[in-house]
């Protein structure tokens, strides 16, 4: 790797800029891609350049198929997580989230709350949920979880969340919390299939009890809908079946 | 918007951890850096397509390309390639004799290109 395609591509990923390197394995050459423009001492034809953005965007590295020669090495930016409500399943999940790769924003207005006491290494977001999550503009390689267990902090960020494109959306509560949730979003407006989007009660039917479990059930969660693992069929928690 | 400081970066162990850095920090003191890249699996193995290695001069390594079984062949190329070899695209897998050397415990098979960092 020559240190001139080293240096850009660590600027790139700096930038947050979708990049993918290219390297042609019989020889070593390369090709650096930023977002939609490429140079390199390896040169790609036009379809090779498409296959590259392809791979860019389904986040996927590996040999090109029309090439096998050629191994494209895809850098997009970290996935991110934005947390609305600095609450204690939030102090766990924060640093969980961090450690499987994410950037995590916590969104809360209530200072009480949402302060680097509580949460000393993370970015914190002090402005009202549907103003701070316009602000953020959830993509496909974000998810985002809502727990202040409070309508009106929870749905305006729900609102935001579910016209977004972000990968997941989860909510907590109870199934009957959620039933009552998805009324008042009905009557603002969200349709069926906004709706349905909406990962409640959240987290995997782990039998998680404190927050720090609650926290595991819910990264497990958005990790299995990342790699779009079908979800196990749930059992019925023993509270219901009683 | 309005927000609080952004404190320092969390290390972390997944795609944030920063080999490239690592790697280009090694050559600013002077070392000779070697970079090995997981291209292609198949079947089971223990790390996914992009995972890396870094290895330098005096044998530090950084990241893996293996629960451990091949990160011995891939260094012993490393220092072949710090010498002045050419990169190299490796392949270990059970039908390979080398794999039964060097024990890719998992049944799987897997690429690797092992290149210089000028």
């Amino acid at each position: 790797m020559k240190r001139d395609i080293l240096d850009r591509l660590q600027k790139a990923r700096a930038e947050k800029r979708p990049t993918a390197l290219v390297t042609d394995l019989t020889d070593g050459r390369q090709f650096l891609q930023v977002e939609n423009s490429g140079s390199g001492e390896l040169k790609l034809t036009p379809a090779q350049q498409a296959a590259v953005a392809e791979a860019l965007a389904a986040d996927r590295s590996g040999p090109l198929p029309e090439a096998p020669d050629l191994f494209v090495h895809v850098y997009n930016p970290p996935l991110r997580l934005l947390v609305v409500g600095a609450v204690h399943i939030s102090q766990a999940l924060v640093p969980m989230a961090q450690i499987a790769g994410y950037e995590v924003v916590v969104v809360d207005p209530r200072k009480a709350w949402a302060n680097e006491e509580r949460f000393p290494s993370v970015r914190l977001v002090d402005d009202w949920p549907d103003e701070a999550m316009r602000a953020l503009a959830p993509d496909q390689r974000s998810a985002v979880v809502v727990l202040t267990h409070d309508p009106k902090l929870d749905d305006p960020a729900l609102d935001i969340a579910l016209n977004s494109s972000a990968f997941y959306v989860g909510a907590l509560g109870s199934r009957k919390t959620h039933a009552k949730r998805l009324e008042r979003l009905r009557e603002a407006g969200l349709g069926d299939d906004a709706l349905a989007r909406i990962h409640a009660p959240i987290g995997l039917a782990i039998g998680a009890k404190s927050p720090s479990e609650v926290a595991i059930s819910i990264m497990a969660e958005i990790t299995q809908v990342l790699h779009r693992v079908p979800p196990l069929v749930r059992q019925p928690q023993p509270e219901a079946a009683q | 918007m309005a927000e609080g400081r952004l404190a320092k970066a969390t290390p972390t162990a997944g795609q944030a951890e920063d080999l490239l850095a690592e790697a280009a920090r090694w050559r600013d003191e002077g070392h000779k850096v070697a970079l090995a890249t997981v291209v292609q699996t198949w079947g089971s193995s223990p790390r996914p397509v992009g995972s890396q290695l870094i290895v330098d001069d005096r044998l530090r390594l950084q990241g893996s390309v293996s629960g451990g079984c091949i990160e011995g062949a891939v260094v012993h190329e490393a220092q072949a390639i710090m010498a002045g070899a050419p990169p190299k695209l490796l392949e270990f897998g059970v039908s390979d004799e080398q794999a039964w050397d060097v024990g890719l415990a998992c049944g799987g098979t897997v690429k690797v290109f092992v290149e210089g960092v000028e």
